[in-house]
């Protein structure tokens, strides 16, 4: 077995100075019932072409986004990510470390933590950001669990437009800890009716802008509403693209900013792993789940990082810690401040400016086709009513070649919005996969 | 002053219980680096928590010595948080406390039991 | 002969002085560059990727726009410099031997990187139509069906990120399960003294009341405690096996019969998997619910602290409610139940967006078919073979926690052995920087004083392994020996940076780079 370094004679030898006459006896505590006398009913070991070809088989039944003119995105997104991305993740020092329990020798590690830190701080305008949660759906339930306890309430509100996958993690975490859920019904452009369910029992508020049907909302007025109830807005944002153009969170008065990071670095990997951003008011920090790296000084007065404030954290508060959540998402938080360095503030504005340039030009091509827009402001992402339900349509467009976005009933069945369809584009969008679009719309 | 097997002590001035933790619990706990106070109003049991103290590998909870309503949290620790460890039986209380029930007090160790207390840790 | 004198000395000239003390003029120590952060490199209006020009503006925007975005962009020779210095701070598995117990760092074969690099999976949107993924659902099953078949397990939920979203998700099973059984008023989950941090999070998170268990003299559950503490209100345990002295629980099989008993489940920590997979299946001990950290047993990447993976395995009291989605099968070949109806009628809800985390999948897959059944049966072996090596090896000269039997896939050491030396745990781990080792696990389990926990894995060949007990016991005469303890005390010397100032860092939280951090200094 290549990965396994001893060889029969080392392994005797070893027994030897062990003084066990043979591999058995050191499984002694295993009761007799539950020892296998030998290997379970599995194919034996292969060798690298073996394995090599048996996964490239089940990749080829797959049909590769890149392969023709593709539109999904509802929470993920195809952007063009450069290739010193993935080299510097592929290198040791960083792919195969641990969690940087050891500063002395894991500041590579915690240095570009504090630049993620920092780089997401930024991004969502907000003063301070934790060193990433596992994605964006599970920072979001994460956020409510804070709220309760910062204001020691037990309702939150969920805004119609909060990407369905999104709800329902946040309805099953919140819910096992005893907070109450208001999810208003799915709406394509009303962040601001989460205004009208804020009592005296809200925790928080939660809106997503850009929202699941790409509707791009100033939140302002709501942070105001919340704030004078004593709530916290939590915005959700799940392009992190966007900040290349949009109000950040914080501009607009958010308590907590929490997205997903896929965008920035990180590939499709259909579903993950991905790398949730959560930041929040330095007030708060305290209060705040996950990892955090901070700035300090070593014996000899030289600068360095460390995890920090880990007394909010399992290992120390057991089962008085903020969260149970051990790990963050180390190496795509490294993919994204990768990307994030080589954008710089202005790449990223330029992206940005050229995913919303590429979403219009899929808006008036669809909408040329017949088919209804019902996104009014929208960043790089469209939702449209289509003549029929929308996931049969989309059936058959995929066997004509064409990946033609997401409906919204795959992401919510009972919503009774089946005609509507869900269609983004980025950088990687061409003018070509756009028109083949349009024409196999008109076509239909 | 009055101690508690928890390591608190207590300071009656009037019927406001000044409470903070021991020198000797300051030095086991090592640099306290946090300390959240209750806030002003709060009623509390003797023997509830209502305050954290967090050293950099450890957090503990506090516990109420005497039974009261919480009338002043000491607010210099949080920007101070070190004054615990450099006088723990003085500027480093916790919070003033309006006794409820002053035989709560009188049923606490006083300091030479306190000191024989810790002698049998 | 003609002679050219001309060049430079072959052989290194002057006094043979010790670099103790020597500093450069720079900060950088040799290969080991200073390296500020990128907000230091002066690039506020640089970028490093080439976009075409925009020539439409965002007109329909207005008002929902931001100003502007201060962020450093570094150009790609920059960035690529940046990070490689970065990197070379860090050790490595692929350096040597990271012994930190319960974490299972083993090597990360690079085929696995490869694999989940094909487009057809790394280039692939969750929510394509399901005929358009049918190669990654049918890995996603065969995985369900490795780890089933390698835990005796009839189901199992693979959409947990990491190992304490598994044990969320486990433990969010077993309530649905009470709850179905009008068993709703169990709220307290029984969790031995030794356990890992996350089990009493976990089971706090979940709104239950953790009450702890005794161990015995020996490191193992105290039955008798267990006992005692079992009753109608306690809605499951939860034990690491092997567990967190790296010792299997012998009367695992009592434990498993007394839970039910009481009606409460089992919920198995399976973060010491890597010690029995292939040799035992905790289906065949009782259990009711496992995690598996793929990023542990199945050697996905830790990369510096994530992305894990944590699916679920569960009996079959338990599967019905694990959450959506699933993989099933259908007329068309696999598909995915995504909300909770149908077949995931019971689901007791969702844990994540999307689906789990496949590029894990991949990774953990193909780990399995490289070493197959007979493989990961000798993982287990050589796993468990070198961890006793190493107490073996040490033995005479640090002191076991359980020195009696053998133990599984990692070595547990206290402090006795420093006693009246001056030198602590912390000074051993920070003296095995300098020797090019990264420290074992220290001071964990909590319910041994000062404790150093060793798990080789069985990746280390007897090489390295003996290198590492050869420092270990170097290390450890010097600790007990007469000599100057600057070598403990003061230890790393050598690394990039000296022990940090973490009341510093805790008391004065700094968490992000900010302009005017230069103008204070």
């Amino acid at each position: 077995m290549r990965y396994l370094p001893l060889t029969a004679d080392d392994r005797a030898e070893m027994l030897g100075v062990i003084g066990a006459p043979d591999i058995d006896a050191l499984f002694a505590d295993v009761p007799s019932a539950a020892r296998l006398p030998g290997p379970v009913d599995l194919p034996r070991h292969a060798g690298e072409l073996e394995v090599e070809r048996e996964l490239a088989g089940l990749a080829a039944l797959n049909r590769a986004a890149g392969a023709g003119p593709f539109f999904c995105g509802a929470g993920a997104y195809r952007h063009h990510v450069p290739a010193t991305v993935d080299h510097i993740i592929q290198r040791s020092e960083f792919l195969t470390s641990y969690t940087p329990y050891q500063p002395e020798i894991a500041q590579g590690t915690l240095q570009v933590l504090f630049e993620f830190q920092t780089q997401v701080a930024g991004l969502t305008g907000m003063d301070v950001a934790n060193a990433s949660m596992y994605d964006g759906s599970t920072a979001c339930s994460e956020a409510v669990l804070m709220a309760k306890r910062v204001n020691r309430r037990g309702k939150a509100v969920l805004s119609g437009g909060l990407h369905p996958h999104y709800a329902a993690t946040t309805q099953t975490i919140a819910h096992a800890e005893g907070m109450e859920i208001v999810r208003l019904p799915a709406a394509i452009d009303a962040e601001a009716a989460v205004i009208d369910a804020i009592d005296d029992q809200t925790a928080c508020v939660v809106v997503q802008t850009p929202n699941v049907f790409g509707v791009v909302t100033d939140v302002t007025k709501i942070a105001e509403a919340a704030h004078a109830r004593g709530a916290l807005l939590i915005v959700v944002t799940t392009e992190a693209v966007s900040f290349g153009l949009l109000k950040s969170p914080g501009e607009m008065g958010a308590d907590i900013a929490v997205a997903e990071g896929q965008s920035i670095g990180n590939a499709l990997n259909y579903g993950g792993p991905y790398v949730g951003l959560f930041a929040t008011r330095e007030k708060l920090v305290r209060q705040m789940p996950g990892r955090l790296c901070g700035e300090t000084v070593d014996a000899d007065g030289q600068r360095g990082y460390v995890l920090t404030l880990s007394t909010r954290e399992q290992h120390i508060r057991r089962e008085k810690a903020t969260s149970n959540i051990c790990t963050n998402s180390g190496l795509c938080a490294l993919a994204f401040t990768i990307h994030m360095t080589l954008l710089g503030g202005t790449g990223l504005q330029q992206l940005a400016r050229i995913n919303h340039a590429r979403a219009r030009e899929l808006a008036r091509a669809v909408a040329g086709a017949g088919l209804e827009v019902l996104t009014p402001r929208f960043f790089n992402e469209i939702a449209v009513r289509t003549k029929g339900p929308a996931a049969p349509l989309v059936e058959r467009l995929a066997a004509q070649g064409i990946l033609a976005g997401v409906p919204f009933s795959r992401l919510d069945p009972h919503a009774g919005l089946d005609d509507v369809l869900l269609l983004a584009a980025t950088e990687t969008t061409t003018s070509d996969d756009i028109a083949a679009l349009a024409a196999a719309l008109k076509a239909l | 002053m009055r101690f508690t097997k928890d390591h608190e002590w207590v300071e009656l001035d009037g019927d406001v219980a000044t409470v903070g933790i021991t020198a000797y619990a300051a030095e086991q706990l090592g640099d306290v680096v946090f300390v959240e106070t209750p806030d002003v109003g709060k009623a509390v049991k003797a023997g509830d928590a209502f305050a954290v103290v967090e050293s950099v590998k450890a957090a503990s909870d506090v516990y109420a010595p005497v039974s009261g309503e919480v009338v002043e949290a000491n607010g210099e620790l949080a920007g101070a948080p070190e004054t615990v460890n450099a006088a723990p039986e003085a500027g480093g209380w916790f919070a003033k406390v309006k006794l409820a029930d002053k035989a709560e007090y009188d049923a606490l160790m006083d300091r030479d039991a306190y000191e024989a207390f810790l002698a049998t840790l | 002969m003609t002679m050219n004198t001309v060049g430079r000395p072959t052989r290194p000239e002057g006094a043979a002085a010790g670099a103790e003390g020597f500093q450069s003029l720079t900060g950088a120590r040799g290969l080991v560059q200073d390296e500020p952060l990128i907000f230091e490199l002066g690039g506020w209006t640089k970028t490093g990727v080439d976009l075409p020009d925009v020539t439409e503006d965002a007109d329909d925007l207005a008002g929902l726009t931001r100003a502007g975005l201060e962020l450093p962009g570094l150009s790609e020779p920059e960035a690529m410099r940046h990070f490689v210095r970065l990197s070379q701070k860090n050790h490595a598995i692929d350096l040597a031997l990271y012994p930190l117990g319960s974490c299972t760092m083993k090597h990360n074969p690079r085929l696995n990187e490869k694999a989940a690099r094909m487009a057809g999976f790394a280039d692939l949107h969750p929510l394509q139509p399901v005929s358009t993924t049918q190669g990654a659902l049918a890995l996603m099953d065969r995985l369900a069906h490795w780890l089933k078949t390698l835990t005796g397990m009839p189901g199992v939920a693979l959409s947990p990120k990491a190992g304490a979203h598994g044990e969320l998700c486990g433990l969010l099973c077993i309530k649905a399960a009470h709850e179905a059984a009008g068993q709703g008023s169990r709220r307290t989950v029984l969790v031995p003294t030794s356990a890992h941090g996350t089990n009493p999070a976990t089971a706090a998170f979940v709104g239950y009341t953790v009450t702890e268990i005794a161990q015995t003299a020996d490191g193992r559950v105290d039955l008798a405690d267990l006992e005692a503490k079992l009753g109608d209100h306690v809605a499951a345990i939860m034990v690491t096996n092997p567990n967190t002295c790296g010792l299997f629980e012998r009367d695992i099989i009592d434990i498993a019969k007394l839970t039910h008993a009481a009606g409460a489940y089992f919920y198995c920590d399976g973060a010491n998997f890597n010690a029995i997979v292939g040799r035992v299946r905790p289906g065949d001990l009782g259990v009711d619910a496992m995690h598996i950290n793929l990023h542990k047993t199945f050697s996905t990447p830790h990369g510096g602290g994530g992305p894990g993976a944590g699916p679920v395995v569960l009996s079959a009291a338990l599967a019905p409610f694990a959450p959506a989605p699933w993989v099933v099968s259908g007329e068309a070949g696999l598909a995915l139940a995504e909300a909770a109806e149908g077949e995931a009628a019971q689901a007791f809800g969702r844990m994540c967006a999307f689906h789990g985390q496949m590029g894990m999948f991949v990774r953990a897959y193909a780990y399995m078919l490289s070493h197959g059944a007979d493989g990961l049966r000798q993982v287990a072996e050589d796993a468990v073979l070198n961890a006793n090596y190493i107490k073996a090896r040490l033995g005479d000269v640090m002191t076991p926690a359980f020195p009696d039997g053998p133990c599984m896939h990692e070595a547990l050491f206290d402090d006795r052995w420093l006693d009246g030396t001056g030198v602590t745990t912390l000074d051993i781990a920070k003296a095995m920087i300098d020797e090019g080792f990264h420290p074992m696990t220290m001071y964990f389990p909590l319910v041994v004083h000062g404790a150093m926990l060793i798990e080789p894995t069985e990746t280390e060949s007897k090489r390295e392994l003996d290198r590492f007990c050869d420092a270990l016991r170097a290390l450890a005469l010097a600790a007990k020996g007469n000599d100057d303890k600057d070598r403990f005390k003061n230890a790393p010397h050598l690394a990039p940076l000296r022990r940090l100032d973490e009341t510093l860092a805790a008391r004065k939280p700094k968490l992000a780079w900010r302009p005017e951090t230069l103008a204070a200094e």
